[in-house]
């Protein structure tokens, strides 16, 4: 597969770029966070999504999809990323539908039809501290009944209090920091005994932490393997780990962008400040670095959808590189701006709080780096 | 199967067949790589062997044209051979400024007539070639040089002086930037091959930090050269040098990939250590090396990203700038851990536990990687005129 999108990936990288340009660019993002909007994201932009067949990207055709893979939803997410459009994407299309790709034809049926619709949302609900170690799991799972009754807190659930399910990682067997023993369930939000503390996020993206205080589930909840759900959280977890990769390449490009049209705009001493070498030699370094972030995210990609074994380290290097390298392009980019750049009014910032969030979203570039380094055994 | 995967399977085949097992094994050494050149000796029968016959088959050139000694692959093929090759560590079988920066711009701007004489040679290993760019006075402003060939009706009067002219002590022939029009900076240039045998061409190697003299000065005292050995037209010789220093760009920036290992921290186990959790004894030390991993890695896709596209004419054509200046720095990076890694035993410099200070000396050779062929702050001065477009001069 040569390293650059093809015709059809093209286009679809230009329908996707033209809609969110026009339906949810940064001041679509601005609104939301001015309104106050509980949801984080507009459920009638979730129905567009569906109506241009984003939703479907990664569910097979059998099921209604659109069959495609990562380079495509990395396609869509580089598009979220440059316009910081807030949207259950990366949560529901692409990470909740790899871990049910990997569930019983009974939950995709269940939730496929209304992913496709642009309705359903779905939530992850992995991390119980503050940093993400996926292993570490305490939440218990016991078995009850046809079922299970699941114990525990989870934290950092993007958009926990909107969704129609959450995607709940628990335990099964083992103890916390073992990969075996870990069983992946689909809760539906009505569920008794679980309940939800909202927060808004310094991206303005709504988190919740959720409670899970004996709520029961019948045994179809389970997605995959009883005691395998390592398996599925893998799955999961590789899929949005490359896809926040790419979203965050959307938004390095994007604060990029911005910065470097403002060094054309800006005089100061009488001439543009983006004649200074100072500031040129620092712009050429941020355009290097992404370029190679950008390169890196595809090679992950196209790994995983030519499902071979160094995905796993792609993958990481991928999220490794791009939380490195957008942080430096917006922290470069509110530096550059100067004072205009510490304000509400001016967009750069809003790049820099997304930063934040994503590249903490899924393990952050020393998590990931760290990961390389286990990977290759030292 | 696919046309592609049936060019898998032949270049496979014949790799199998073709590459001796001496050949598979990584570069240890300057020796180990095959330059060609009249007077160039073979370190062994096998790194004979696989020049002939990747000769013969044009695959020390692969993607030129089979007139003019390659196998004329296409852009896809060339990247399978590369892949198979890679796959069994199958080491270059002759490695040249003619194939990587002469050859291309005699491609784009050569006669046919030269195109089939010098890129020939060039293919078979015959003649090893130099460049002649940088002067004393004249490094990162090139274009200020003042090397000067006298029009002398059938022929140019040249004379001047190079210098950090890469092994001109052992080339045959030198592709060279002269001055033939004093009246115009950019536009008075043109771009001369001669034989340094030619009377009046002397060298003198540079000794540098690493020890070694990798570089000459090079000095032309009344050299003449014959009015057909000139690649593109009378006074824009410019346009020929900026063509072929993308190529050159392009060629030291594959420093950055390294030796072709896909992890350096990998390698660091035996010398640090591990600790109980069978992790470098070092966690700063770790932490460096991981993070190298990932540029690294990162970078080994954006090389390939970057072939891909200038293949099929996607890139920015100032792009090479960008991998150079990337590449380069990487490379530095990758040898400052190589030392810090390994300690004492990486100062030695005359031991034969260190190869004669292999380590300490490509270190030191690693520090002009971000100087030659354009340094580190060209690079980014290229980047924010040409691909950013920012202001300025």
């Amino acid at each position: 597969m040569p390293m650059y999108l093809n015709e059809d990936q093209t286009m679809l990288r230009d329908s996707a770029r033209e809609f969110l340009k026009s339906e949810a660019p940064v001041s679509h993002m601005r609104k939301l966070r001015d309104e106050n909007c509980k949801d984080g994201f507009r459920h009638a932009l979730w129905k567009q999504f569906g109506e241009m067949g984003f939703t479907g990207i990664l569910i097979g055709e059998d099921d209604g999809g659109l069959g495609l893979g990562h380079v495509e939803a990395g396609v869509v997410l580089e598009e979220i990323g440059r316009n910081l459009s807030p949207s259950p994407f990366l949560t529901t299309a692409i990470a909740g539908v790899a871990a049910l790709n990997h569930g019983g034809q009974h939950l995709k049926d269940k939730f496929f039809p209304g992913i496709l619709a642009g309705e359903t949302v779905l939530a992850l609900a992995i991390d119980e501290g503050a940093k993400h170690r996926p292993a570490h799991i305490a939440t218990k799972a016991e078995r009850s009944g046809n079922g299970f009754k699941l114990t525990g807190q989870k934290q950092f659930v993007i958009q926990g209090a909107s969704a129609d399910a959450l995607i709940v990682a628990a335990r099964t067997a083992g103890a916390p920091g073992e990969t075996d023993g870990i069983t992946l369930f689909a809760v539906e939000k009505d569920a008794a005994n679980m309940s939800m503390d909202s927060a808004r996020l310094v991206d303005s993206s709504m988190a919740a932490h959720v409670t899970l205080d004996g709520v029961e589930v019948d045994g179809d909840a389970v997605i995959g393997e009883v005691d395998n759900g390592w398996q599925v959280l893998s799955g999961l977890l590789r899929a949005g780990r490359a896809g926040s990769a790419a979203e965050l390449v959307g938004v390095g490009a994007g604060a990029m962008d911005m910065t470097v049209d403002y060094l054309k705009q800006r005089k100061q001493f009488g001439r543009l400040i983006g004649e200074f070498q100072a500031l040129q030699h620092r712009s050429a370094h941020v355009y290097s670095e992404m370029g190679i972030a950008r390169a890196a995210v595809l090679k992950a990609q196209q790994l995983l959808d030519e499902g071979k074994d160094s995905a796993e380290v792609y993958v990481s290097v991928a999220k490794a590189k791009a939380g490195r390298t957008t942080n430096l392009a917006v922290r470069e980019g509110v530096q550059m701006h100067g004072g205009i750049g510490m304000t509400d009014e001016y967009d750069i910032g809003f790049y820099m709080k997304r930063d934040r969030a994503l590249n903490e979203f899924m393990g952050d570039a020393n998590f990931h780096a760290g990961r390389v380094a286990e990977i290759f055994g030292y | 199967m696919s046309d592609l995967e049936q060019f898998r399977m032949e270049a496979r085949a014949w790799l199998e067949e073709n590459c001796p097992a001496e050949m598979r094994e990584p570069v240890r050494g300057e020796d180990d790589v095959c330059w060609g050149g009249r007077n160039w000796t073979f370190k062994n029968e096998a790194q004979k062997l696989w020049l002939e016959r990747c000769v013969a088959k044009g695959y020390t050139v692969p993607d030129w044209p089979q007139a003019y000694g390659g196998a004329g692959l296409t852009a896809a093929q060339a990247k399978i051979l590369r892949q198979e090759m890679a796959r069994i560590n199958a080491r270059p079988p002759l490695s040249s400024f003619g194939i990587w920066m002469l050859g291309p711009a005699l491609l784009q701007f050569g006669t046919e007539e030269q195109k089939v004489h010098y890129l020939g040679q060039i293919a078979r290993g015959e003649i090893r070639w130099c460049q002649g760019y940088s002067e004393p006075g004249s490094g990162s402003d090139l274009v200020s040089l003042q090397t000067f060939g006298e029009d002398k009706g059938d022929h140019w009067n040249v004379n001047g002086s190079k210098i950090w002219t890469s092994y001109a002590d052992k080339c045959d022939w030198i592709f060279c930037l002269v001055r033939t029009d004093k009246t115009n900076k950019y536009q008075g240039i043109s771009f001369l091959l001669f034989d340094m045998t030619t009377p009046g061409v002397s060298t003198k190697p540079i000794k540098l930090i690493s020890g070694n003299s990798p570089f000459c000065e090079t000095f032309f005292d009344n050299v003449v050269v014959p009015k057909d050995q000139i690649v593109g037209q009378l006074n824009r010789g410019w346009d020929v040098a900026k063509y072929l220093l993308g190529h050159e760009r392009e060629m030291i920036s594959g420093g950055g990939l390294g030796d072709g290992a896909p992890s350096l921290g990998a390698q660091m186990v035996a010398s640090i250590g591990t600790n109980g959790l069978g992790q470098l004894d070092d966690g700063l030390l770790r932490a460096e090396l991981a993070q190298f991993d990932v540029d690294a890695l990162a970078f080994k896709a954006m090389a390939e990203r970057f072939t891909d596209e200038m293949k099929s004419g996607k890139g920015h054509p100032a792009q090479p700038n960008m991998m150079k200046y990337a590449g380069t720095e990487l490379n530095k990076r990758r040898h400052e851990l190589v030392m810090a890694g390994n300690g004492s035993d990486a100062l030695e410099w005359e031991s034969e536990a260190s190869k004669g200070g292999a380590k300490a000396r490509n270190w030191l050779r690693t520090k002009a990687n971000s100087i030659e062929g354009g340094t580190s702050e060209v690079m980014l001065n290229v980047i924010a005129k040409r691909i950013l477009d920012l202001p300025g001069a």
